[in-house]
């Protein structure tokens, strides 16, 4: 009986601790603008393999991805390399290299005032939702220029806006506790239509999301996989450890 | 059949005498395992230490194999740890063992401490064994401190400054200091370079041979239990403990089943949330270190926010860091501040049980708040939790000699 109370004391103790700890990990997560969750799945190849397919029409122009191998996105995406080379493929780069882009950083600093950055890492520096969050959030501001929601002030114009067409603002007042009345945007006109609906556009989106969550780290297409198996060897190992553990210690009383 | 069995056996054991004669395999084997009488009653929280070996010698395994591809240089640090983790084969799964690793190292360590503060186990006659104990865990805050510059993102990279920048608050020698530490007037190459000296040759080998002394200290009087009570009080006929058994087969077999689970937590983690949420491997270290743009938001991984709370709460630089310091230093003198007459927190009064909520709850909360962003409210609530975490051990020091106890048994209960 003792021992039991014991035992709930300690658990529940634990309890606590990991509970704080669950606090401190939602705390974290949140902050900065709030970003939707995207649905980006990187499991989906078929989603990576379009998502591949615009992020080299639209993109590689002027974001290399410096540390992924053509011959490495052909591999995981299930791609020859025809294919990939026919389709995917627009400089004279050869199929082991990797996708970097021939345009000058001092040039790019010049036409956009800041050279696009490498975009190797940024699945994993923003993630797949605040990409798909970024690019839907393009739209023309009253001066006629480009802004985004996510990232305010952007340089990058909206590449994709022949997709998505221009949106534009609607603005709604919003009055703070201080009694300041100020424009906030309340959702968006689209202007302009794109050729593709929004439903096909956030589909868009999405592709080139979770695209650039598998480019940030490709191990990820092995790792899930393989955990699974490694967690099962080490239950069933850790089973016969407990009978071993049960039968050795049978004589101590 | 048996006849080629036997003299089998009669050759493994000529070798095994041959062996003896020259050096004490058997006789040390004896002392440390199989002759070594542990208490029965070790629970739970007894499994970290074994875990924490463990995760040091994979530290080194997985740590060796890094350097063979890793470049300690500022021009190819970031592109070198991007090869490992895709062009090298299993380079993944090494980099995510030594990450996830070191977060985990913490995790053993934090509750391997707080075991000691259940049990008493720092208390006379195992002062010095909390002593090397506490060196290897301000080693261990070097080493995680020096590897973290190695990956050279953002975060390696403002993340050094900040803490380097600490030394400068010292006065007259500050400045100097700083400027040696770094190797250079700012965090550069040269830095890079000497982190990766100490984090790969220094550190290491300072910890194992403290972890040696630890093991000698923790030998020489035997472990603490959770009853607190010295088990060879209370010996057999044959001079054995009678609450003893040997370590060997009954705590290897035990530690077996721990390392079992703990790995299954560990490959959880490592194989399907290596960052887990940021917290193992920070969003903004995945960004290349740029000593022109500062991160909106710089802190260091989780292991050290309770620390960096309380230099956060502190209004001035130099008192923050020496309270920052004084935070660790404090634990170092716990056994001399403890002066309780039991060990055990089982026979202890209800003051130390509140005591040492208070003082967990206060750690958790100054770590939760030290990755936080910090509004003023935010910075309130760490002034709260620092004179919470410092006034456990003034509490203690004064509560302890005349705090109310139980009787303790004369033998383990379970």
């Amino acid at each position: 009986m003792k021992t039991l109370q014991r035992k709930t004391r300690v658990t529940a103790l634990l309890g606590m601790v990991m509970l704080l700890l669950a606090v401190s990990f939602s705390a974290s997560a949140a902050g900065g603008a709030h970003i939707e969750h995207s649905g980006a799945n990187v499991n989906d190849t078929a989603s990576l393999q379009r998502g591949a397919k615009w992020y080299v029409n639209y993109c590689l122009g002027c974001h290399s991805l410096d540390y992924m191998r053509y011959n490495r996105l052909a591999a995981d995406l299930q791609l020859s390399e025809d294919e990939v080379m026919e389709n995917l493929v627009f400089s004279d780069a050869n199929f082991p290299e990797t996708m970097n882009i021939s345009m000058d950083a001092k040039q790019s600093e010049a036409w956009f005032g800041k050279t696009p950055p490498d975009l190797s890492l940024i699945g994993r520096s923003r993630g797949p939702d605040w990409i798909y969050a970024y690019l839907l959030g393009f739209y023309k501001d009253e001066n006629g220029s480009w802004n985004n929601t996510v990232l305010a002030n952007a340089a990058m114009p909206h590449v994709l806006w022949r997709l998505q067409g221009i949106q534009t603002p609607v603005f709604r007042q919003e009055t703070t506790e201080s009694g300041y009345t100020h424009d906030v945007i309340d959702h968006f006109e689209l202007s302009t239509p794109g050729t593709q609906s929004a439903q096909e556009y956030e589909e868009t989106a999405r592709d080139l999301a979770a695209f650039l969550q598998y480019v940030g780290e490709p191990a990820v297409l092995q790792r899930k996989g393989l955990g699974v198996w490694v967690i099962l060897f080490l239950v069933l190992f850790t089973l016969i450890a407990y009978l071993l553990k049960v039968e050795y210690w049978r004589d101590v009383h | 059949m048996a006849k080629t069995a036997n003299s089998l056996a009669k050759r493994a054991g000529d070798m095994m005498n041959w062996l003896d004669d020259r050096l004490p395999v058997t006789s040390f084997w004896n002392a440390v395992m199989t002759g070594y009488q542990a208490p029965k009653n070790f629970n739970f929280w007894y499994y970290m230490g074994s875990l924490a070996l463990l995760v040091l010698v994979m530290q080194i395994g997985t740590g060796i194999f890094l350097t063979m591809w890793y470049k300690p240089s500022a021009a190819e640090a970031f592109a070198s740890v991007e090869f490992i983790m895709r062009d090298v084969e299993w380079g993944w799964l090494i980099r995510y063992m030594h990450t996830t690793g070191a977060s985990f190292f913490f995790i053993l360590i934090y509750l391997h401490m707080f075991r000691s503060l259940l049990y008493g186990s720092h208390k006379a006659p195992r002062e010095l064994l909390w002593v090397f104990g506490m060196f290897i865990y301000l080693a261990l805050m070097a080493e995680a401190f020096l590897g973290y510059i190695l990956p050279w993102g953002q975060m390696s990279y403002w993340g050094a400054q900040v803490i380097i920048n600490l030394f400068g608050a010292i006065p007259e020698i500050g400045e100097p200091l700083t400027i040696w530490i770094r190797g250079d007037y700012f965090i550069s190459d040269a830095t890079l370079n000497k982190f990766f000296a100490l984090h790969v040759i220094a550190v290491p080998l300072a910890i194992m041979g403290l972890v040696m002394l630890h093991l000698v200290a923790l030998r020489e009087n035997g472990s603490n239990n959770p009853d607190g009570i010295e088990i060879k009080a209370n010996k057999g006929p044959d001079g054995t403990p009678l609450d003893g058994i040997p370590f060997h087969p009954y705590y290897t077999v035990k530690d077996i089943f721990g390392v079992g689970m703990f790995l299954i937590l560990f490959s959880f983690i490592l194989f399907m949330w290596p960052e887990a949420g940021g917290m193992f491997l920070e969003h903004d270290n995945f960004v290349p270190a740029n000593p022109l743009v500062t991160p909106e938001h710089i802190k260091p991984v989780w292991y050290f926010t309770p620390f960096y709370a309380i230099l956060k709460a502190v209004p001035d630089k130099l008192m923050g860091v020496v309270m920052m310091g004084a935070s660790v230093v404090i634990l170092f003198f716990l056994p001399w501040l403890d002066r309780s007459p039991v060990k055990s927190i089982r026979y202890r009064g209800m003051w130390y049980k509140v005591l040492l909520a208070s003082f967990t709850i206060a750690f958790v909360r100054l770590g939760m708040l030290g990755m936080a962003e910090g509004t003023p409210a935010q910075t309130w609530e760490m002034r709260l939790w620092t004179l919470v975490y410092f006034m456990f051990f003034v509490l203690l020091f004064f509560m302890s000699p005349g705090g109310k106890t139980k009787p303790e048994p004369d033998r383990v209960t379970h």
